[in-house]
């Protein structure tokens, strides 16, 4: 079946085809029943119904039939003349999500980022790392520059703004060469399971 | 009651999430883990709304018999079936829930992310004819990387795996610090705009 699968997928590369169509509709309704059942057990089981009725011994936590109450105000989006009503579980989210990334990304991105970039621009008797770290404090430094829209770039500040992007395009060459990379080995990985676990070519 | 209810929740709760990183107490970190729970089982229900959709969608296209109408019937049922293997029969190793996925959706879903590979090449030769100076960094950083993570990189010139590692390390991560600093800025300033209520389009249209 794997197989049969995979060759479906690949058809793909030729044309789209009555083979290739069926697998993705497979896949799509697959997955959607493959998540959903995932986040069943992992989520609604395991924090409501577990916490409502708990095994022998723990205390019930109705506190959790909040969450099953805003859960069901989410379902309301559906009947259309009370579907307002889903707002209030969605601001929810979004406000606590909102609030929790706030701190999130300002403590791991913000800070450790900046608190990392601030290096010693002369390392003695290492001039490996003295060039490292002015490239690393100085490629920063232009790239920030190039985020900040507030100021037309042109100039000093412009010629400052395209050393930036320089640097940006470095890191987008690489994350694009891990990328290829990564698709390389999972074809490969699709490849060795045709032709090795299932025709048996490769041994 | 539609407006300004939904601003309060989300300011209450974007405050109090917030408040959770200043407030050190135990019972305030229980409380915060309880009223994080509410959120995941939120969200789970927003799956139901999900798979809702997808019938909603693909009955009306089945019912009128509408051009490929049986992939969206093999569609409709390939979900019933592992939504009833699931629910009923559990996830766990072992179960016909597991065997499905591990026959059917891990290969296919390799197969779909490794044919992605074909259309980045295809794409980046796209990309690289624009003759730029930038458009050359990144076609030449992405060679390097490449050459230098795999065996034949070392056999052209020795210290190429280390060149590859100090691309990386540093012009490399000089840009990806000034991504991650310019983004926490945008989600601080953006989370901000929320909680105030200065920010609504997740409430939609009236």
């Amino acid at each position: 079946m794997g197989a049969f699968l995979t060759l479906g997928i690949i058809s793909f590369l030729y044309k789209d085809n009555p083979w290739y169509k069926f697998c993705e509709a497979l896949f799509v309704g697959i997955s959607a029943g493959y998540w959903f059942c995932t986040v069943f057990w992992s989520q609604f089981v395991a924090k409501l119904w577990d916490n409502i009725y708990p095994t022998a011994g723990q205390p019930r936590q109705y506190v959790y039939l909040v969450g099953g109450i805003l859960g069901l105000m989410m379902l309301l989006r559906l009947v259309p003349k009370i579907g307002w009503f889903s707002r209030w579980p969605l601001a929810f989210v979004v406000g606590g999500t909102a609030g929790a990334y706030l701190i999130g990304y300002a403590l791991s991105n913000g800070m450790k980022q900046v608190k990392s970039t601030i290096l010693p621009l002369w390392v003695s008797g290492n001039l490996n790392a003295t060039v490292g770290n002015i490239i690393l404090v100085v490629g920063t430094f232009c790239g920030l520059i190039y985020f900040f829209f507030s100021k037309e770039q042109k100039g000093t500040y412009g010629k400052v703004a395209k050393l930036g992007i320089f640097f940006l395009m470095i890191t987008f060459g690489a994350s694009f060469g891990y990328t290829v990379m990564a698709r390389m080995s999972l074809l490969i990985g699709r490849m060795d399971f045709l032709f090795g676990t299932w025709l048996g070519l490769i041994k | 009651m539609r407006k300004e209810v939904p601003l309060i929740i989300t300011f209450l709760a974007g405050a109090f999430f917030i408040a959770d990183y200043f407030i050190p107490h135990t019972g305030f970190s229980d409380l915060a883990a309880k009223i994080n729970g509410w959120a995941i089982i939120v969200l789970a229900a927003s799956y139901i709304l999900g798979v809702l959709n997808i019938l909603r969608i693909n009955y009306g296209r089945v019912a009128k018999r509408e051009k490929d109408w049986i992939l969206k019937l093999i569609l409709v049922l390939c979900m019933f079936f592992m939504l009833g293997a699931g629910i009923f029969g559990g996830i766990t190793e072992g179960t016909l829930f597991d065997w499905f996925f591990v026959n059917t959706f891990t290969p296919m879903q390799a197969t779909m992310f490794a044919l992605l590979a074909f259309y980045i090449a295809s794409a980046a030769f796209r990309a690289f004819r624009v003759r730029t100076v930038q458009a050359a960094l990144l076609a030449i950083t992405a060679v390097l990387v490449m050459i230098g993570r795999v065996p034949i990189g070392e056999t052209i010139w020795k210290s190429f795996p280390d060149f590859t590692e100090w691309i990386m390390n540093v012009p490399q991560l000089a840009g990806k610090r000034a991504i991650l600093i310019g983004a926490a800025l945008g989600a601080i300033a953006t989370g901000l705009k929320v909680i105030t209520g200065l920010e609504r389009t997740y409430m939609g249209q009236d």
